[in-house]
């Protein structure tokens, strides 16, 4: 495309499309439908797959073996995408993956300054909070005030190390187990483990 | 580019407001909107880097007060035309030109899974060397790129270590351009005092993805 191609031009090219949103997207929709580009029996099972089969259950089952298998969670540590394809676990997003274990004294926050990155196939898509402008602009400058936000405190002597995923490795944080579970089962302990847990930004 | 969207040490964008139980989409549009982006990206008209690349070309008012989706969904109208699956008139009237071809899909029903796998290339590549090591001292370059970058403006002329060898990666400065340059990505250490100064925590740091090309020895 030539530079003058790439600029908006909003007052010219969408003066005739409705403003409100459910009719522009199905003015689209029904556009490419019509001509062929898109199926909408794909689109419903790709909206049906992002809303029910790919989500943090994901991320919680992997965070739980990790908590009760030393040789997994090590694998996990190492070779994070093979460790999480054992579990079945792979799709977009995720093919280049990091897990980041928290510790009493390090404590990990995922964050995406210049977009929304985030490990799909553990976590799904990321809730609105990971994609706000507060979010991205404060994370890396601001994070024991955000962590402060989500009722998170943490000792000042805890390392807080900040990841901006400006790249294609995704990152996904490994929690601390909570005391007195050593009781639960592998479901159990997954049922614990949460979203925002695994971005970094509560404790468990 | 200098945009609003790289937007890593900004004040004034308020608290970070989480939502309980929040649905995936907040509305059927939402839902609609990203399918449609992911079934016109399996075309492979495009790339990921092109595709960021337009978003971040919003006019940044607009893009201050946009939703998420809503973002998307204007960058995918443009690319709609862009790219040659609608004409403007056909944009215009909501209706296809009988006189245009027609296409075929190229997102089915049973290749979700499979489509949404971004089909990156290798990352351990032995015929491109890294230049550098973990441990050794960097800095990233002063640039101002008024195209695509992913090297942040905060980091830009900081001093940080490298933490990490993420193997060989896409530039993506060039993959928005549509060419293929590879190179190793370092995960790169920022201590908090040399990101935001001496009253900064002396214990945090931020770690960066950054491409061979955006750091000089140190």
């Amino acid at each position: 495309m030539s530079g003058h191609d790439q600029h908006y031009h909003h007052d010219h090219e969408h003066q005739a499309v409705p403003h409100d949103l459910t009719l522009r997207v199905k003015a689209l929709e029904s556009l490419l439908i019509e001509k062929g580009y898109v199926d909408p029996a794909a689109l419903d099972a790709l909206i049906d797959t992002m809303e029910n089969k790919i989500g943090p259950r994901n991320g919680a089952k992997v965070v739980a073996k990790a908590w009760l298998d030393p040789e997994y969670k090590a694998r996990l540590l190492t070779d994070a995408p093979k460790a999480i394809a054992e579990l079945g676990f792979l799709s977009a997003e995720g093919e280049s993956m990091v897990v980041l274990e928290n510790t009493p004294q390090v404590h990990n926050l995922v964050v995406c300054t210049l977009c929304s990155c985030y490990p799909w196939p553990v976590l799904g898509l990321p809730p609105v909070w990971y994609k706000s402008n507060a979010y991205r602009s404060r994370a890396v400058i601001d994070p024991r005030g955000i962590l402060k936000e989500f009722g998170t405190a943490l000792p000042e002597d805890t390392e807080i190390r900040v990841w901006d995923s400006t790249a294609e490795v995704r990152y996904l944080v490994l929690p601390e187990r909570p005391s007195n579970t050593e009781s639960l089962t592998e479901e159990q302990l997954a049922d614990l483990v949460t979203r925002d847990s695994m971005v970094g930004v509560t404790k468990l | 580019m200098n945009g609003v969207h790289d937007m890593g040490g900004m004040h004034g964008m308020g608290p970070v407001n989480p939502e309980t139980n929040e649905p995936v989409f907040h509305a059927p549009w939402e839902g609609h909107a990203f399918a449609l982006c992911r079934a016109l990206r399996a075309f492979k008209r495009w790339n990921l880097d092109q595709d960021r690349y337009a978003l971040e070309l919003l006019p940044p008012a607009e893009y201050l007060r946009m939703s998420y989706y809503e973002r998307w969904f204007t960058r995918l109208e443009k690319q709609a035309i862009d790219y040659g699956f609608i004409t403007p008139e056909e944009f215009a009237n909501h209706r296809p030109d009988p006189t245009q071809p027609k296409g075929q899909p190229a997102l089915t029903p049973n290749m979700d899974q499979a489509f949404i796998s971004r089909g990156l290339p290798p990352t351990d590549d032995p015929t491109i060397p890294p230049h550098y090591h973990v441990g050794q001292s960097v800095q990233a370059k002063i640039i101002n790129p008024t195209g695509h970058t992913r090297l942040p403006r905060y980091a830009r002329g900081k001093l940080g270590t490298i933490h990490r060898d993420q193997g060989v990666h896409p530039l993506p400065d060039a993959s928005a351009e549509g060419e293929d340059v590879r190179q190793h990505l370092y995960s790169v250490r920022f201590s908090f005092q040399e990101l935001w100064g001496p009253q900064a925590s002396a214990k945090d740091a931020v770690y960066i993805d950054l491409w061979e090309s955006y750091l000089e020895p140190a």
